[in-house]
């Protein structure tokens, strides 16, 4: 279906004037990053004293890296570029430690984030009169409230129910003829692993269509996903140091996803050489973010692994499509959609001396979710002769843990010397959940 | 007299417990008492050995995760109402009892009864106060 956009003008813009916006915003961009600390030094480093340094766009490249270390560094305001009364909202991730990084927004970049979600449900069919169930977590995470704003522009009905409570979402779905789902893909599969235990069958909903996100994902679950609930499922891609969902989307085309280039500046490097790749070999994902004036970020490293996909999309659009992520260049975990780092985890433990050092993360499937396992040591001087202890200490561990990564694993003893003595902390991670995702 | 248990920390996996078993066994030594509290992913084997500080030491030797405690055995009669005496006498104290379980020792009309309970020395104190018997070793 070619011919329904939200912003024609931006969306079919050509080449040259899209590179010509692009360097206009980012030297706005650069001018923002001027006004914080962490950016001044970093730029003036560079000879970029002003954003009349930046003369084309061929200079971005001798801008330094932004690494999610360098966020954590500069937490609580150090890249706020604008007045503290300025902000109108904030939201934060995980870091790779107990230090989260946080986003600033103004209510302009608030209205731009909206603008480009509202843009991202039209270019997959949405429209006024439909029925959206946002099954994404709100809150501090990215994920719920990015979709919301730009629902309701749209003129879509947002049923803002959040994650979980899977015997609402049908109830929900049912009683109100949702037709839009936002979800991670394997909720999706769960939530159909679950519908007859719960009463419900197809014909009870007016399903069309799931936004699904959050977690990487294979051709096979999408088209799995399109099959049991006879939808059509699109794909989303997003991360909150660029917002949060709708950095990238799938059109209706379903040929991979619209970074939206008026909006981010991207670039793929090989991982290690961090030099440009051609287009449609696979690399690291390096983002600016052009529309947001309180938290600048230039040359952000997303550790997501993706190429450019070669050539024009039939749907018109200008925006150039990334492929599915394929993989990570550092060691985080996506559990059920939320992001840990095995750091977070180590830290947690390392604080608890009375458990041993040594410690295992184990990532299984459970069904259709993800299983997130940390065993753990008993050595003598934490035994108790009382269960009651020792389970106090498993729920001990466990509140610790949820404390740091949001979400609460399963926590195993186990009998000293039956973990492998371990050293780099990629060995200790096991993730047995395969290819299937 | 307190008895000398040992508490050994179990995965719930295939083959713990005969590890234990091939462990002090090999060593010579006797079980006389032998429980297990479990939990869903592990379990709390306690023994009572003849041996005591030499089934420690193997056990640890044998890298088990294993603790001393200190319990009381108390010999009662084998006849109904027995342990009855002995609940009795620790309710009108207000002794709580962490657990208890049966020994593998019986003869002569006899049988001995573990029991774990929070203060051992006053636990103690009132048993031999009600004229019962609280076995030394085994």
């Amino acid at each position: 279906m070619i011919g329904l956009y939200h912003d024609r003008e931006i969306e079919t813009m050509d080449k040259e004037a899209l590179s010509a916006l692009q360097l206009l915003r980012y030297k706005k961009t650069v001018a923002d990053a001027l006004k914080t600390p962490f950016y001044k030094k970093r730029l003036s480093n560079v000879g970029l004293e002003s954003a009349e340094d930046l003369r084309s766009l061929a200079d971005i490249k001798n801008i330094p890296f932004t690494t999610k270390e360098d966020l954590r560094e500069a937490y609580p305001f150090g890249l706020m570029a604008v007045d503290k009364e300025e902000v109108v909202r904030m939201h934060a991730s995980s870091g790779t430690t107990g230090t989260p990084t946080v986003i600033y927004q103004t209510q302009r970049d608030l209205d731009r984030w909206t603008d480009l979600t509202t843009r991202s449900l039209v270019s997959v069919g949405c429209h006024k009169g439909d029925i959206f169930q946002n099954m994404m977590t709100y809150g501090l995470f990215t994920g719920g409230m990015g979709l919301h704003y730009g629902a309701e522009k749209l003129g879509m009905m947002v049923i803002p129910v959040s994650s979980g409570n899977t015997k609402r979402q049908f109830q929900l779905m049912k009683d109100f003829g949702t037709t839009v789902v936002h979800a991670t893909p394997s909720y999706m599969l769960y939530l159909y692993s679950k519908m007859e235990e719960f009463g419900y069958k197809l014909s009870d909903f007016k399903l069309k269509k799931a936004l699904v996100g959050a977690e990487p994902h294979s051709e096979e679950i999408r088209k799995k996903i399109e099959n049991l609930f006879g939808i059509d499922a699109y794909n989303s891609y997003g991360l909150s140091e660029m917002n949060g969902p709708s950095v990238a989307f799938e059109c209706d085309q379903k040929s991979g996803m619209h970074l939206w280039e008026d909006s981010y500046y991207m670039e793929i490097v090989n991982e290690k050489t961090l030099e440009e790749v051609p287009d449609g070999e696979t690399g690291e994902l390096i983002l600016s973010i052009l529309i947001r004036t309180a938290t600048p970020i230039l040359r952000y490293r997303t550790r997501d692994l993706t190429s450019i996909i070669p050539g024009p999309c039939s749907c018109g659009r200008i925006s150039r499509r990334i492929s599915r992520i394929k993989g990570r260049t550092d060691d985080m975990l996506i559990i059920n959609g939320v992001n840990v780092f095995p750091s977070q985890i180590e830290e947690v433990i390392m604080k608890m001396p009375e458990i041993g050092t040594n410690y295992r993360i184990v990532v299984k499937k459970n069904g259709l979710l993800d299983k997130l396992i940390v065993q753990t040591e008993v050595g003598p001087s934490i035994f108790s002769d009382d269960a009651r202890d020792m389970n106090a200490l498993k729920r001990r561990i466990i509140d610790n843990l949820r404390a740091s990564i949001t979400i609460s694993p399963v926590v195993e003893l186990h009998e000293p010397g039956v973990l492998p003595v371990q050293e780099g902390k990629a060995i200790r991670v096991v993730d047995e959940r395969g290819e299937s995702k | 007299m307190k008895v000398k248990q040992i508490s050994v920390f179990l995965e719930n996996t295939t083959g713990r417990l005969a590890e234990v078993t091939k462990t002090i066994a090999k060593a010579g030594i006797n079980l006389r008492a032998i429980s297990i509290a479990d939990t869903a992913d592990f379990g709390i084997l306690r023994i009572i050995l003849d041996k005591p500080d030499e089934g420690m030491k193997v056990l640890k030797d044998a890298d088990f995760t294993a603790k001393q405690t200190d319990v009381i055995g108390i010999i009662l009669d084998d006849q109904p109402g027995g342990l009855m005496k002995v609940m009795d006498i620790f309710n009108r104290d207000g002794v709580n009892i962490e657990y208890l379980y049966s020994s593998l020792i019986n003869e002569k009309g006899s049988v001995v009864i573990i029991f774990k309970v929070e203060d051992i020395d006053h636990g103690l104190e009132i048993v031999e106060k009600a004229g019962l018997e609280a076995i030394a070793s085994f």
